[in-house]
């Protein structure tokens, strides 16, 4: 199923590239299959339309910045593309591969390439730090040695290698998530999906969970979908990219001149439906009220 | 939704819970150490409790029947009353009852709690399937460990039978033993153990369901636990009714 739609994808494509006789080859084609569709998705529960109707697309190395009120039904899109939910209608495809009514034996080898975010975290409160990073290793009996070099690459990433052996009631709410971060980057998985990991976190600590997920935009190539309600993380994720200095430190510039950041766009809900889609410039200059009220609380 | 609907659509969750958990034992990965731990946690932690209740529940048998047999005059047959009532009835539904409060409580609050923390669905995101890593171990953990709890809950019954009937009625010990030989039958002992079996799978997949099944954080995970535990301890009295039956028909137990 999934190499067939890739190579519907790609031969369509092709076919574009032919007729308007460009000469571009197409070194990557996979590239072109979007990391994550949504097609026309419903979603209600009991009598309550929570999703109406969306439509949107995370293309490779993108991320969406998921915007709306709470119980928009922002969450629920990061559980439906995860097959915790199933939809009313529509289709969900996850590297070109319909997955909407994968049963959840089909699903266990699309979630494997899919890091998942928590809002609080969502560790596993009997298991150590190690542990909790680890848990994915673990499941798939990879050798210990490996299993913890991965650990200590990956709370390196999110600067905790401190934290360890530490248990997660030991941690700060900060810490928490960006272990959640670290056990999700674990296999480094080509889409990550963020559900509101900034919520309730100091700003200095927000703008470090944003950082992270720049870097894994930037520098990894990660499809991410960022759902939040903080105009901060909008503006971080939007205006900002991360680059590698001649002596390996990672750096943060802000968008201007130099570069115009095309690979972070910005969809806003609001009762099930998207009511915009487009770059943050183009949501702050929205004349829809909605957003204006939204972006500027009033 | 109304009380039957809903009774049937639990049913139906749960029918689906268990064939889901025995499904996932066909194929790996099998959570061995996990249905180790749970062994232990289960069968050796609630060992002193029904200990206790099989002693004093034999003790006070002999206690309430004796004065009566004495009545009649076949006081020696004391302990043919208590080994009967305790390995039919007594030793199976009674464990099951202490491991329901014990145990069906504990594992609807820990599971419970992990769905309000996301835990679960965390699980699910990684890729492990809850019912394989959680289910699965906690019934085959109670499947087994229920039966030897019942064996041990009814020796000591008869234990405690023995040292009321000796100790307050002054009835020789070998009389005793002998009446609980002469009152047992082979079929009896199987009939006590097929029924902490079924037993075992009731308390584990309420539990395990109405754990999964929390919603409305912390004080749903209250609700969960009491649910758990009042309503597996009305299908453990329930069914043993209609196991009692089922054994009467095909192991010819309760015909003296």
């Amino acid at each position: 199923m999934q190499s067939l739609e890739n190579e519907e994808y790609v031969a369509g494509v092709e076919e574009v590239l032919e007729a308007t006789d460009l000469e571009v080859p197409v070194d990557e084609p996979d590239r072109i299959v979007p990391a994550i569709e949504f097609r026309d998705v419903h979603l209600s529960f009991d009598d309550k339309k929570i999703l109406n109707g969306v439509n949107f697309v995370v293309r490779r190395g993108e991320t969406k910045v998921i915007l709306g009120q709470s119980g928009g039904g922002k969450s629920t899109i990061i559980r439906l593309i995860l097959g915790l939910l199933k939809p009313d209608s529509g289709q969900m495809l996850i590297d070109g591969e319909d997955v909407t009514d994968y049963s959840e034996e089909e699903m266990i080898p699309i979630r494997q390439k899919i890091g998942m975010v928590f809002q609080e975290g969502a560790l596993f409160d009997s298991l150590s730090v190690y542990d909790n990073v680890a848990y994915r290793l673990h499941e798939m009996g990879v050798d210990e040695d490996e299993v913890e070099r991965e650990v200590r690459r990956m709370l390196s990433f999110v600067d905790l290698e401190d934290a360890i052996e530490k248990m997660p009631d030991e941690l700060s709410g900060g810490m928490r998530r960006r272990v959640g971060i670290a056990r999700a980057l674990v296999g480094d998985p080509a889409i990550v999906l963020f559900d509101e990991p900034t919520a309730g976190l100091d700003p200095p600590t927000a703008r470090t969970i944003c950082e992270l997920a720049i870097k894994l935009r930037d520098l990894q190539d990660v499809s991410s979908i960022f759902v939040t309600h903080e105009m901060n993380n909008v503006s971080y994720l939007s205006s900002e990219y991360a680059t590698v200095t001649e002596d390996g430190q990672v750096v943060f510039e802000k968008e201007g001149e130099k570069l115009c950041l095309i690979n972070t766009e910005v969809i806003m809900l609001r009762d099930g439906q998207i009511i915009f889609s487009g770059s943050d410039e183009r949501l702050r200059s929205s004349p829809d009220r909605y957003v204006q009220r939204f972006i500027h609380g009033k | 939704m109304n009380p039957l609907t809903k009774f049937i659509f639990e049913l139906q969750e749960i029918s689906v819970l268990i064939g889901r958990s025995l499904a996932g034992l066909m194929r790996g990965p099998r959570y061995i150490a996990e249905t180790i731990r749970q062994m232990d946690l289960i069968g050796v932690g609630s060992l002193p409790i029904v200990l206790l209740t099989g002693f004093f529940t034999g003790g006070v048998l002999v206690l309430q029947t004796f004065p009566t047999l004495e009545y009649y005059s076949i006081q020696s047959e004391a302990g043919r009353s208590v080994a009967t009532s305790l390995i039919r009835e007594l030793g199976p539904v009674l464990s099951a009852l202490m491991v329901s409060g014990r145990i069906g409580s504990a594992i609807s609050a820990e599971l419970g709690s992990m769905v309000v923390s996301q835990q679960i669905d965390a699980m699910r995101a990684l890729g492990t399937d809850p019912n394989r890593k959680l289910v699965a171990p906690r019934l085959l953990a109670l499947v087994f460990m229920l039966p030897l709890l019942t064996v041990a809950a009814d020796i000591f019954g008869l234990m405690g039978g023995g040292v009321v009937a000796s100790l307050l009625f002054n009835q020789e010990g070998s009389v005793f033993i002998q009446s609980v030989r002469n009152g047992i039958s082979t079929q009896d002992i199987i009939g006590g153990l097929i029924k902490p079996l079924f037993f075992g799978l009731i308390i584990g997949s309420v539990a395990c369901h109405k754990g999964l099944s929390t919603t409305g954080g912390t004080a749903g995970v209250g609700r969960s636990v009491t649910n758990a535990v009042v309503i597996s301890s009305i299908w453990v009295i329930i069914f043993d009714f209609f196991l009692s039956k089922a054994l009467q028909v095909f192991l010819d137990i309760g015909r003296i």
